[in-house]
């Protein structure tokens, strides 16, 4: 197998890749005509078959999720069933579904179009993080051209089957990358989280069955469509299948989107991206988001897969690999993320709402040097109060940071205590000094 | 409904090592409660749809029922009970007790110190559980440096509400409410994060109905009403069970008085009646009875003017005034309890020898009378929870959200379950819209026809308001269409005592027990019963009778309690005749016929006395006496002192002993009498009036609350768009209508789906009084822009 | 009759505040862009738009101003024509972002969420953009500009200020913010097809496997 094997990402660099007519050039919208021949039922187990688990995070199969929509009562009209693509790409350091949705729209408008027809919907939805304006011109824009060749609309293609398909742009909330906030944010409401039992695959959006998924797991559908489910399959490791973008952030020589089948190490990756900035050293790095606990150079050679990744204490999550060398204070990084959980929480729940603004506090004073060593003790007991006690995942996710990095880089916290205040040089872990190699701690 | 599912359907489960069975689908917060062990909650109430919010009521859960254990501590107000689950709470498992702990600090780092200054201190969920399930110190406080989430002080979300938003947890109890039950969602969480907070709209204030309720069900102090404010602790305050005296729903209310004062009022709990909501009105209308111009002695007239007298004074002179009379009438208003309405009814038969009484203080008939012996008197039938769960529920005449606040809510709970409400209204209200239920477009006068045409079953409700009365034939349709269909039929009064007045006999043709005047054996039995000779034979006047006869001199003195002249159908006809009688008065407070009274007597208002009220559904709401004050009496004992003084004694001199000698005397079971069958008429030519009452309106018993009064609606004049498209004004522009009493200028709105010809104005609303001004409902009227003829 | 004019909302803006309504299966779905059409038509969220929207959606004002106070993007006092927005999470905060959005502060002298007296510029730091392969990340009015220096920041506000036509590193000349907003109220400006398909950094993996040879395995087709 390649190293890296370019799927979703490989028709980027084509001239004018985000229109119709070179999509449709370089095969594009062929799986649709494969999947409006078969069953909706076969598409379904074709997916399933694949072992595509979900790309938003989770990792969830996706063809079993949409397996799980009630079959139709019998003697009675058929509910309403919708799709709903989570396009809200927000968790920090992600940054793979914008610029596929800006470089190829159509590969994600086909990938509805199947994953629609396969659950019978008849209304889907683009959920899009507002703050990317080009990226919602351009699926607006290839929503509209697809429409236009008859993929959407009445009878497809002769197939009887009729989708509508909105581009819906958000307002800024992270938390509406959570299923159930974006359904109720996507209701025209406030985007905090329901409460699950029901299922959105029971009661989603306006409580009939809905499925959502991310946009790298739609877009996945047209090419396990396209070349099978085994091929799919061979692609990644027993459990993780398939290919997935992961994304190079931070303190590497080439950061950027590498495409390559799940499983591949950081090593490997870091290696490709020409390797750590100028001389520097691996100091932590996120394996998928901040909200995915810190790993360190220990951990180069995990494979990066759910299980892989699971198994070091850590989450794949998005494949957002947020890589930060020896100049970075983990202090600080931490605080920021800290303070974005705070920014971000909804508000609906005690321990997320509450414990944020707590821990913000907490981590500012320590990043200052003031405070004492058993204040990380009751950070940690803080973060126990918190993980598994709060409404939804974001209140989780707050507290990885955290917990992960005492448990890494105690001394680093201690050294703040010990400087009264900060040991590191900003500067120099900034891309725009060049201040060189420095000495950690005081 | 609420059946007890069979033993077999239980689901059972261990809770704290303890077995317990449960209905299926009852929430592990709620089975705990079965047990004894209370999970402590914030978010979580069972009238209201779970969140799961706060997480305070998190326990530990190591079987699921299927073997599996939860990995993480689960919300048991949220969690429902399975087969074999098993659940540990905070008194057997350190993992729910430290998640509790846990939140519980997270929940106070942000709250206030101020329990000493809180309304709610002492009666505060949190305070109390922050006892029972907290730590002791918060470690939060105790860094130095950290910064509390402030806000400026408390703010008015409506003249009566005030929220401080420090003190608020974020429980989401106050918009669930208002969003849920109450179907006016002015109130919603606003902002994100830590600076989430309840807010309104600044140009639409929390003006509901019901907005009184979210202070009661608050679990902290960030809700207060601007009435009790400040004004008492709770430890000071002695509690009463009482009954509201303001619709006819017989809401179970709690009474807080302190040192002979009501602080307060307070929704009682009744599963079966209210629930635990009441209206405003229930809540925070209750300083009428502590005006300054509350009567505090009896007063005979001399010489043109009342002058203070002694009770036995008193009584002497309205007995001799009585004993001298040819003829008395009595108007007993619909505001009387049980016992008192008793009282008058025994009163007029055996002390003043006539039939001549009515409580209907308001435009009535022959009909109406008819149809209230034959269909509604001495009958339990629908019930609220009826309201629940029959096929279709069809109002006429009665607009519950102004008229029968607890009915409304029930509405609404069956709407929210998919249940039909079919209203025969002039238009869709904002009521009729909160209850999604489908209107019959129907002009005032033509309600029969409407009725007549309902496609109903044996299954169906229909609900008569007591307005029906001014519509020749309506009653008659109505008992015609349930009598047809199986349908069942409820009779809704506007006031507190009306059902209990009608039960009672105060009526011309119905004595105490729906006995009928004109049946002999009814009379022989009730003499009987009373241990007297005999009883007045001839079917008395009806209330626009009795006026009219006191006014040509037929009648020469009247007996009056609580009536308001205003509120008769001929006001001015009233008033001569009030000119020209002999008039015993027996009131709260000075009155419109105090002016004209002979002798006056203070009574008791409810808190002042035990008594009960007969609801719509005709079940008898008993309630306590909260305090004892010497000024005043029970009507029912003023009456037992005027008839000592005329050499009768009625039996009575307490409402115990009231009570007692009507049930003795009990209901009567012999025959009906058959209403007579009143053909319809159809509504007037040409533009007619519809409106009724609001509930917040210029009534004398919300006296003393200006900030309830400042929450009513605003008085507005609503026609269809053919009519404002014909007056050529914009929607808000001021308009005159006309009637044959006068005039009222309004701003003038658009309802879209009025009945042709007609307009809508709100019978009385604080400072417009259109019943007076134009004419009441059904009358025809003239419609012109405003400052125009 | 007040349709169609909710005191301040003009006629037009109020149809299409209808027409976002009516392209949803529940109308309720509207409220965002709907209120992002607001913020077009009136540079924030203004208590007329608000009306508007509770109006046309049969919900309470209080309702809709708890939508609107939920979301970041909503502005409740005036941006400027540009609204600039530094990325300072961790990451671009790290590469550069703090600095940037300090140099800025300073050159306009303006303070998180303030807008310069001329309206031309607002300025506000701005949570992870999706982007951080290009850190550290600017955002104007939510158009990208990539891998951006204290230095090429005051060069931009200054262009901007000056009225010199400025582009997106990845997409089109920028618009402005009431511009944008419309975008985002679903009415599409025509501007798709500016810029290019993907930015540098997007394309360095494919690229390398182009270099290599590198594919996924063949399919079935
Ligand atoms: C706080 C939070 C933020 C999330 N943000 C995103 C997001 O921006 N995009 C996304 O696809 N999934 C996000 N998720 C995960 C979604 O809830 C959900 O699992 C996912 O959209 C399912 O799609 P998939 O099965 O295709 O992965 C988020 C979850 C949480 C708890
Ligand atoms: S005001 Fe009271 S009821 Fe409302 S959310 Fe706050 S604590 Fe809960
Ligand atoms: S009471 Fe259970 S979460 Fe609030």
């Amino acid at each position: 197998m390649d190293t890296l094997t370019p799927v979703l990402t490989k028709n980027w660099a084509d001239d004018r890749a985000w229109t119709l007519e070179a999509y449709t050039n370089q095969g594009g919208y062929g799986a649709l005509k494969k999947a409006l021949a078969m069953q909706p039922g076969d598409v379904i187990e074709a997916v399933k078959a694949s072992g595509l688990r979900g790309r938003g995070g989770a990792g969830f199969p996706t063809g079993m999720k949409w397996g799980f929509l009630p079959p139709d009562e019998e003697g009675k009209a058929p509910k309403d069933r919708y799709l709903v693509v989570n396009a809200d790409e927000s968790e920090p350091g992600t940054c793979k579904d914008i610029p596929l949705m800006m470089a190829s729209p159509h590969t994600l408008v086909e990938g509805v179009i199947i994953s629609s027809y396969a659950i019978r919907a008849k209304h889907a939805f683009i959920y899009v993080r507002g703050e990317v304006l080009h990226v919602i011109r351009r699926l607006q824009a290839a929503v509209q051209e697809a429409y236009a060749a008859g993929h959407l609309g009445k009878d497809i293609h002769g197939s009887g089957y009729n989708l509508d398909l909105i581009v819906h742009a958000g307002a800024g909330a992270y938390i509406c990358g959570e299923e159930t906030a974006l359904l109720d944010s996507l209701e025209g409401r406030r985007g905090q989280p329901r409460l699950r039992p029901p299922f959105p695959a029971v009661a989603g959006l306006y409580a009939s069955p809905t499925v959502i998924n991310n946009v790298e797991s739609i877009s996945s559908v047209p090419s396990i469509l396209e070349h099978g489910a085994d091929w799919f399959a061979s692609m990644g490791t027993e459990k993780s299948k398939g290919f997935g973008i992961f994304s190079l952030s931070g303190h590497v020589a080439n950061p950027g989107q590498y495409e390559a089948p799940l499983g591949i190490t950081l090593r490997k990756l870091i290696e490709l991206a020409g390797g750590m900035r100028n001389g520097h050293e691996l100091k932590f790095w996120t394996p998928g988001g901040s909200s995915t606990p810190l790993l360190t150079s220990e951990h180069l050679d995990v494979p990066l897969d759910f299980e892989g990744v699971g198994a070091v204490g850590s989450m794949l999550g998005t494949r957002a690999l947020q890589i930060f060398d020896e100049t970075t204070c983990v202090v600080r990084a931490v605080l920021r993320w800290t303070e974005f959980y705070k920014h971000e929480s909804c508000g609906k729940c005690t321990p997320c709402r509450e414990g944020s603004w707590w821990l913000v506090q907490t981590l500012s004073k320590l990043e200052k040097g003031q405070g004492q060593e058993s204040d990380l003790e009751q950070l940690l007991d803080i973060c126990d109060n918190i993980l598994g006690r709060s409404f939804c995942a974001l209140g989780d996710g707050a507290t990885s940071p955290i917990s992960s990095s005492i448990k890494y880089f105690r001394d680093e916290y201690l050294a703040h205590l010990e400087h009264g205040g900060c040991p590191f040089d900003p500067a120099a872990s900034a891309l725009h000094t060049d201040a060189g190699q420095l000495e950690v701690g005081a | 409904m609420t059946t007890t599912p069979a033993k077999s359907d239980l689901v059972t489960l261990t809770i704290d090592g303890i077995e317990v069975s449960v209905a299926p689908n009852t929430l592990v917060i709620r089975a705990a409660e079965q047990i004894g062990v209370q999970i402590p909650r914030f978010c979580d109430h069972p009238l209201l749809d779970p969140v799961g919010a706060c997480r305070q009521c998190l326990v530990d859960v190591p079987d699921a029922g299927n073997g599996r254990g939860f990995p993480k501590p689960q919300a048991s107000c949220t969690l429902t009970v399975a087969p074999g689950m098993v659940v540990n709470t905070q008194a057997t498992s350190s993992v729910a007790d430290k998640a509790q702990r846990g939140v519980m600090e997270l929940l106070l780092i942000n709250h206030p110190l101020d329990c000493p200054v809180c309304d709610k201190g002492g009666e505060c969920p949190l305070q109390n559980q922050a006892m029972s399930n907290g730590n002791g110190e918060s470690r939060f406080a105790n860094e130095p440096g950290t910064v509390k989430r402030t806000y400026p002080k408390p703010i008015n979300i409506s003249a009566q509400v005030l929220l401080d938003r420090e003190r608020c947890v974020l429980c989401a109890r106050c918009t669930r409410f208002s969003q849920q039950i109450a179907g006016d969602p002015f109130i919603a969480l606003v902002e994100r994060g830590a600076l989430q907070q309840v807010g309104i709209y600044e140009r639409e204030p929390f003006e509901s109905y019901f907005s009184g309720n979210t202070i009661q069900i608050c679990p902290v102090g960030a809700l207060t009403s601007a009435e009790y404010r400040f004004r008492s602790r709770p430890f000071d305050l002695v509690s009463t069970p009482g009954v509201s005296e303001h619709d006819a729903c017989g809401s179970a209310i709690r009474v807080d008085a302190r040192r002979g004062k009501v602080m307060r009022r307070l929704s009682g709990e009744d599963a079966e009646v209210n629930e635990e909501w009441i209206t405003d009105k229930d809540r925070f209308a209750f300083r009428y009875a502590a005006m300054s111009d509350r009567l505090t002695h009896p007063m005979v007239r001399e010489d043109g003017k009342l002058r203070p007298a002694s009770w036995l004074e008193a009584f002497a002179v309205a007995a001799r005034g009585l004993q001298a009379a040819k003829s008395v009438g009595v108007l007993t208003g619909g505001r009387l309890t049980n016992e008192d309405a008793y009282a008058y009814s025994k009163f007029a038969r055996v002390v003043l020898n006539t039939n001549d009484i009515d409580f209907r203080a308001r435009q009535h008939s022959a009909e109406e009378a008819g149809f209230l012996a034959e269909h509604i008197v001495a009958r339990q039938g629908v019930t609220f929870t009826d309201l629940e769960s029959a096929s279709v529920v069809v109002l006429a005449g009665l607009e519950p959200e102004d008229e029968a606040g607890s009915i409304f809510l029930r509405l609404r709970k069956r709407s929210r379950r998919g249940g039909r409400v079919v209203t025969i209204a002039p238009f869709s209200s904002r009521g009729t819209r909160k209850m999604q239920a489908e209107l019959v477009a129907t002009k005032p006068g033509d309600e029969a026809a409407a009725i007549a045409k309902l496609k109903l079953d044996s299954n169906a409700v229909v609900l008569v308001g007591e307005r029906l009365a001014a519509v020749p034939g309506a009653l008659s349709a109505a008992a015609a269409a349930a009598t047809k269909s199986g349908a069942r039929l409820a009779w809704v009064p506007r006031r507190a005592g009306d059902r209990g007045a009608l039960e009672t006999g105060c009526l011309p043709t119905l004595l105490p027990g729906g006995r009928p005047v004109s049946d002999a054996s009814a009379r022989v039995d009730l003499a009987a019963a009373w241990g007297v000779d005999r009883l007045p034979e001839t079917v008395g006047r009806d209330g626009n009778e009795i006026v009219s006869a006191a006014a040509s001199g037929l009648l020469d003195a009247l007996v009056i309690a609580g009536v308001d002249s205003a509120d008769l159908a001929d006001p001015s006809l009233a008033q001569q005749a009030l000119d020209k009688t002999f008039v015993v008065s027996l009131d709260l407070r000075e009155s419109s016929i105090t002016q004209y009274a002979d002798v006056v007597f203070p009574v008791a208002a409810d808190t002042e006395k035990a008594g009960s009220y007969v609801n719509w559904e005709g079940r008898v709401r008993e309630f306590e006496q909260a305090f004892e004050t010497p000024a005043a009496l029970p009507d029912l004992r003023v009456l037992a002192g005027i008839a000592t003084e005329m050499g009768v004694d009625l039996g009575f001199r307490t409402p115990a002993q009231a009570a007692d000698q009507m049930h003795t005397v009990g209901a009567w079971d012999g025959a009906r009498v058959a209403g007579t069958v009143t053909k319809a008429e159809g509504a007037a030519e040409g533009l007619v009036l519809a409106g009724w009452k609001q509930m917040i309106d210029d009534g004398r018993m919300q006296d003393g609350d200006p900030k309830l009064r400042e929450t009513a609606r605003k008085p507005v004049v609503l026609v269809g768009a053919a009519t404002l498209n014909d007056l050529g004004v914009a929607e808000g522009d001021v308009v005159k209508v006309s009637g044959d009493n006068g005039s009222i200028e309004l701003p003038v709105a658009l309802a879209a789906d009025m009945a042709p010809g007609t307009v809508w104005a709100p019978a009385s609303a604080p400072g417009a009084s259109v019943r007076h001004l134009v004419g009441p409902a059904g009358s025809r009227v003239r419609i012109a822009e405003g400052g125009k003829a | 009759m007040k349709e169609g004019n909710v005191k301040g909302i003009d006629p037009t803006t109020y149809d299409e505040l209808k027409q976002i309504a009516a392209r949803y299966p529940h109308k309720r779905s509207g409220l965002l862009p709907m209120l992002h059409l607001v913020q077009s038509a009136q540079g924030q969220i203004t208590p007329e738009g608000i009306e508007a929207c509770a109006e046309i959606l049969e919900i309470t004002a209080a309702e809709v101003s708890g939508v609107a106070t939920f979301y970041t993007m909503y502005k409740r006092k005036p941006v400027g024509d540009y609204h600039v927005g530094v990325c300072t999470n961790t990451l671009c905060a790290v590469m550069g972002g703090d600095a940037i959005f300090a140099k800025l502060k300073d050159h306009l002298d303006l303070g998180n969420d303030e807008t310069t007296e001329d309206g031309k510029i607002s300025l506000e730091h701005v949570e992870c953009n999706a982007a951080c392969d290009y850190a550290p990340v600017v955002m104007v009015n939510w158009e990208f500009m990539d891998n951006q220096t204290p230095e090429s920041a005051t060069a931009l506000v200054d262009d901007l200020r000056a009225g010199k036509e400025v582009h997106s590193t990845r997409g089109p000349k920028l618009c402005t913010w009431r511009e944008a907003e419309r975008v985002l109220a679903g009415f599409n400006d025509g501007q798709a097809d500016q810029g290019p398909a993907a930015g540098p950094a997007s394309l360095v993996g494919l690229s390398i496997a182009n270099d290599k040879g590198w594919t996924a395995p063949e399919g079935d087709n």
